[in-house]
This record gives C-alpha cells, structure tokens and sequence, in this order.
C-alpha cells in the first residue's frame, strides 16, 4: 500500500466526509480452528472470548508473561472457528507465538495471510458504495457477514481503523483488483497509509510500533478496557499488579509545530516521550500520543514538545482528540 | 499544485533552494521539486528578523503530513522579512512557489556567493542527473 495516492489531506478529508477504500493487504491473518479454538485464543489474548457472539469481532492485545504487548488484534468468530488479524510487521511473531502455545489444546493453527487480501472502505458515504455492489445485507458495526462484493466472495466485516463507519473485506488475493476497481470507480477515494495514520491519529487509536510495544503494557496504553484479567490470559497476572508510572495521553499543540515520534515532553512533573505525532488535517494543528507521568496525564494539563530543539507548547486533551460533532459545530 | 517550472531569471541550490538577487537583497524558496518531494506543506517557521544565515546551512524547516525537510540557505545575509502569509497558508509554497509562496528576504552579506549557484538550466541538468541514478 502507498503512502499516498493524490496526497494525505484529500484522502484524509475523503475518509472523514464521503468515502475512501485502503488497500490493506499487508496485514496478516491466524485462523484457529478445532474444539478448543475458543479455549485456546481466551488463553492468549486479552479480551473475553467467550463474550465473543457469533460473527461478531473483538478488539484485544496479545501479551507476554510480563504483560509487554506483542501485538495489537482484531479476532472474528466464524462458526466454529475464528480469524485474527494481525499486523504485518508481527505476523511471523505472532504466528509463532499462536503455534508454541498451542500444543495442551486440540486446535490447528494456520497461517492464512496467503489466502487473503484486504480492503477497508471508510467513511460516512461507506455504507451507501458498498449497498450498490453487495449481494446482501452489510454487516452491523463489529458483526460480519459473508456475501459477494462486485461478484467476489468477501467476508464483509463492519470494522475499521479510521473513526469513521464503515467495513473491512476480506477477499482471495486474486479478486482484490476487481473489488478494488468498482468501489473506486463508484465513490470511494483511493486513500494510502499516510491518511490511514492522520486518520486512527486523530481519533487516537493505537499503532502498534508507535504507541504499543513489548516495552509498553496495555494498561499505561489505555487498553484496560479490552484487558480481562479475570480469564487468565498470558499476562493477567503481571497486569493484575500493575501501577504504572507513565499514561499514554492524546495532546493538541496550542500553537505552531508538528510533533513527531521521538520527540521529548516537559511536564511538571517529569519527562515523557512522543509516540505518535502529526498534523491533524481536520483540527488543522499539530496532534499526537505521548506516555507521560501519570501525574500528567489528566486532560487540561500544560505541556511542553521539544521540536528538534524547540519548545511548543501542548495541551493534553480527552481522547478522541477529533470528533464528529465538533467538526459539524454541534 | 503548480506545474513543473524552474523559472530563468531565478538562481539555484543544488538542495532545492532558489534565489532572486535585486540590489544586495535576495527573496528565498524552495523549488518545484523540493515541494512536489514533500507533498501539501502544512507548516513552515520562519527565523526571526534580523537573524543572520549562512550560506549551504539550514536556517528553517518547511513540513508536510509526512515529512519534515531542512530549508538549505543559497546565500549568506540578515533576514529582512518572511512571508507572514504563510502561517494561515503554508499550501501557497506548494501552489505557488516562486511567487506567493517565498520564503524570506535576505540582505546578501556577500554577493558574490551568487557566482557559485546553478542557472535554471544547469539546475534542470542536476535534477535530471540524479533522478536517472
């Protein structure tokens, strides 16, 4: 997938007000199938997988022992098996994690990145593109549903990664470009992984590499919520017992720059660390994600960016950082 | 965005700066190319007044969504004005950038420096040299 296409703010701003369609293919996929699929993923990810429904899709964190997470997930449950999806860059990592724990249950592990492409279409207008090129009912949000798009068998699943409604699809590679092309021959912007980035940025979702890594617990990355410890997942114990120092807290500059990862935080309070930082095409001033004291971390507080060597003044702010609403002046 | 242009009666630097020299003053920018490398520049910051730059040396940083890049100064001289216009609209360096979307204004400390930098067709011939690398 590109960086851009015609360039980050028309896709970003495409995205936010009609629709945009992300090539997305690098992303991989772990199916876990046989009679304790659901045993087994409740044991390695975060989330409760028995609350899982059918069809339905789950967000969670894959953890070690000492609860650094390895990977950040999106897991369906397909009948009587279920779909990860995983981040390219820890595919391989997360595959073998899967497989080396997998031997005390009765399941099959099985690396289908292979067998899927991946498109995401984003957006208000995201839902009335794809009604005009389905066989069948879209998904509602967080449910799939199997159906033909543009004539080719999709899993049609009601997530993604933008703050906007809309769906991911999951297709056999050699269908992607005829999907590609009537979506975006019928509204849907070509958008790259730049947009994708200002875009999950602005309504503060994690990237993992940027503001989860196996250095960071979920619980200092704002995930407790998908964190059940009660199922005893790999790293329960560990978080059970976590107080962290550092939160990771969404920022807005309330003046010039663009923060950018790296870049060192001044509060009152002690020093954090910019993992995520960018110019917010829609609030139209530099935007990130920083782990600060947790002294620090409370909307409203002053705090300092140091720029290559400058000074810019912050703000911690609530996250999402954009909303809608906001932005229709409501 | 503009067309590819590198206007005649402009100097360049060979990291994509340009310079129109009048007088013992020089106007600064980036080229066509440096902007169409960064893509829509969303902030540019300028050095205060009266600040003084050397020749081959960074004196600002232009950025866009992606990228931040050093602004390389073709001449040495005291700053003397900067594009005010470009703190609401950064976009006029991509949309215009030999007119509107100047940078600053340089007070030449030593004219002569302009002896050592390319004419629009010399710059062609670089740009050209290094894309076929």
């Amino acid at each position: 997938m590109p960086v851009q296409y015609e360039g980050i703010r028309q896709e970003h701003v495409a995205v936010r007000t009609r629709a945009g369609l992300f090539d997305v293919s690098h992303m991989g996929q772990i199916e876990t199938a046989g009679p304790d699929a659901e045993a087994f993923l409740q044991h390695l990810v975060s989330n409760d997988v028995t609350r899982l429904s059918d069809a339905g899709a789950q967000y969670s964190v894959l953890c070690r022992e000492d609860g650094g997470v390895l990977d950040d997930l999106f897991s369906y449950r397909l009948g009587d098996r279920f779909l990860t999806v995983t981040n390219a860059a820890n595919h391989e990592r997360d595959v073998a994690w899967f497989e080396a724990h997998a031997a005390p249950f009765d399941v099959t592990v099985t690396d289908a990145a292979d067998r899927h492409a991946m498109l995401a279409l984003q957006g208000p207008e995201a839902r009335a593109v794809l009604a005009r090129h389905i066989d069948g009912d879209a998904p509602a949000r967080m449910h799939t549903t199997r159906a033909r798009v543009a004539g080719a068998e999709c899993l049609v699943c009601g997530t993604g990664y933008t703050g906007e409604d809309g769906v991911e699809l999951l297709m056999a590679p050699d269908d992607a470009e005829a999907v590609w092309d009537a979506l975006t021959g019928d509204g849907a912007t070509p958008a790259g992984l730049g947009a994708r980035d200002t875009l999950r940025l602005e309504v503060c979702f994690h990237l993992y590499g940027n503001d989860l890594s196996e250095d960071r617990n979920p619980i200092e990355a704002g995930l407790a919520w998908c964190c059940k410890v009660e199922t005893g997942f790999i790293g329960a114990d560990a978080l059970r017992h976590v107080d962290p120092r550092d939160l990771l807290a969404p920022f807005a500059f309330t003046g010039p720059g663009i923060p950018r990862p790296g870049n060192e935080v001044h509060t009152d309070h002690g020093t954090g660390v910019v993992t995520s930082g960018t110019h917010s095409p829609c609030l139209e001033v530099g935007i990130g994600m920083a782990y600060v004291p947790r002294a620090a971390a409370a909307a409203g507080t002053a705090i300092e960016v140091d720029v290559r060597g400058k000074r810019r003044s912050a703000e911690v702010r609530e996250r999402p950082l954009y909303r809608k609403e906001s932005a229709d002046g409501r | 965005m503009a067309d590819e242009t590198y206007p005649p009666d402009l100097l360049y630097h060979p990291e994509h700066d340009w310079a129109r020299v009048e007088d013992g003053e020089a106007t600064l920018g980036i080229t066509w190319f440096a902007q169409d490398q960064l893509g829509e520049v969303v902030f540019f910051d300028p050095p205060h007044l009266g600040t003084a730059i050397a020749a081959n040396d960074p004196y600002s940083e232009v950025e866009s969504v992606k990228a931040v890049s050093d602004v390389i100064a073709p001449l040495s001289g005291e700053v003397t004005a900067v594009n005010e216009a470009l703190s609401d609209a950064p976009e006029k360096i991509n949309d215009d950038p030999y007119g509107e979307g100047w940078l600053i204004r340089v007070r030449l400390s030593d004219p002569s420096e302009a002896d050592a930098l390319l004419d629009a067709d010399a710059y062609r011939e670089r740009l050209a040299a290094e894309s076929s690398e």
